[in-house]
C-alpha cells in the first residue's frame, strides 16, 4: 500500500490532571476495549488529503474551547463545561459531566497548521487536519514496456 | 417532597440493545426538581431539533433522538466512542402538567420542562394566633 502509515495515536498521560477524574463518569458509556478514560472520547479516520478528528462535546460553546496543533503533530484540546445554574430544588439524579478537560494526541504524522480547521455542530466537533504534502500518498505510475 | 420520576429500565448508562440496523444509546441524564417543576437535562450530541421525538403517554416519558450518519463507509484509524440514537424512557409519577411540557435542543443538550401540577404544589399553611 503505498498509502502513508499512520499508527494509532499515542497518548500522552503526563498531562493528566486532578480535573480528569471529572470526567471519569463519562467514561463508561459507549466505549470501545481499546479507548481509555480520558475525556473526551476521540474518532479519528484519514482521507488521502487530511486527517479527521472528531469528539462529542454536548453542553459546549465554541468559545469554551480552544485547539491547537504545535510541533507538526501534537493535537491539543482543552476546554471547559460549565454546569447550569439551578438554585432552590434539588438534584435527583446527576449522569453528565462538568469541569475542564484537557487532551493532547500525538498525530503520527505531519500536518500543516496553518490549514487547521475547525466546525462545531450540535455539540459535535470536528478537526479537519490537512496532511503536509510529503506525507500524502502519491500514485506511482507503472509503465508498460 | 418525594420524586415522581424515575427510569423506567433500571439502569440508563448501559448501552441500550442493538436493533437490526442501528445501534441505540442511554443518553446521561441530570434531573433537578423544584417546587414548580421538574427539568431533565439530556446530552444528545448530533441530533437536531427536527429528529427529536418526545412522547408523554400514560405516564411514560420517552425520549428519542436520531442520530444521522455522520460518515459513509469510514473505517476509523482510531475509534472510541459509537454513533447512534438515543433512547431513553422515564416513567412519570402523578402531578406533571403534561400540557404545559416544553424542551428546548441546544449543542447537542436537551432541557425538558415538566411543570407540576397545582395540586401537587406544597402549600405553606398560615397558622393564625389563636
Amino acid at each position: 500500500m503505498l498509502a502513508t502509515r499512520w499508527e494509532p495515536l499515542v497518548q500522552l498521560n503526563r498531562f493528566r490532571t486532578e480535573m480528569d477524574r471529572l470526567f471519569e463518569p463519562w467514561g463508561d458509556r459507549r466505549e470501545s476495549p481499546n479507548a481509555r478514560s480520558t475525556f473526551p472520547p476521540l474518532n479519528l479516520w484519514e482521507s488521502d488529503d487530511s486527517l479527521f478528528v472528531e469528539a462529542e462535546l454536548p453542553g459546549f460553546e465554541l468559545d469554551d474551547l480552544e485547539i491547537t496543533v504545535t510541533g507538526g503533530n501534537q493535537l491539543h484540546l482543552q476546554g471547559e463545561r460549565k454546569a447550569p445554574t439551578v438554585e432552590g430544588g434539588k438534584w435527583h439524579r446527576r449522569e453528565r459531566g462538568f469541569g475542564k478537560f484537557n487532551r493532547t494526541i500525538e498525530l503520527a504524522g505531519d500536518v500543516d497548521c496553518d490549514k487547521v480547521s475547525a466546525e462545531f455542530k450540535n455539540g459535535v466537533l470536528l478537526v479537519t487536519l490537512p496532511k503536509r504534502e510529503e506525507v500524502k500518498p502519491r500514485r506511482i505510475e507503472v509503465k508498460v514496456n | 417532597m418525594t420524586t415522581t420520576l424515575r427510569e423506567k429500565n433500571g439502569n440508563g448508562t448501559r448501552p441500550a440493545e442493538p436493533t437490526s440496523e442501528t445501534v441505540t444509546y442511554n443518553p446521561r441524564f441530570d434531573i433537578w426538581e423544584t417546587e414548580e417543576e421538574l427539568v431533565l437535562y439530556g446530552d444528545m450530541p448530533g441530533v437536531v431539533p427536527e429528529d427529536l421525538d418526545i412522547r408523554y403517554e400514560g405516564g411514560e416519558l420517552l425520549i428519542h433522538g436520531k442520530v444521522s450518519p455522520r460518515h459513509d463507509n469510514i473505517r476509523f484509524l482510531y475509534g472510541e466512542y459509537g454513533i447512534g440514537d438515543f433512547r431513553r424512557t422515564f416513567t412519570v409519577g402523578e402531578g406533571v402538567d403534561a400540557e404545559k411540557i416544553s424542551a428546548e435542543l441546544k449543542h447537542g443538550v436537551l432541557t425538558l420542562r415538566l411543570p407540576k401540577s397545582e395540586r401537587v404544589k406544597p402549600r405553606k399553611i398560615e397558622v393564625k394566633p389563636g
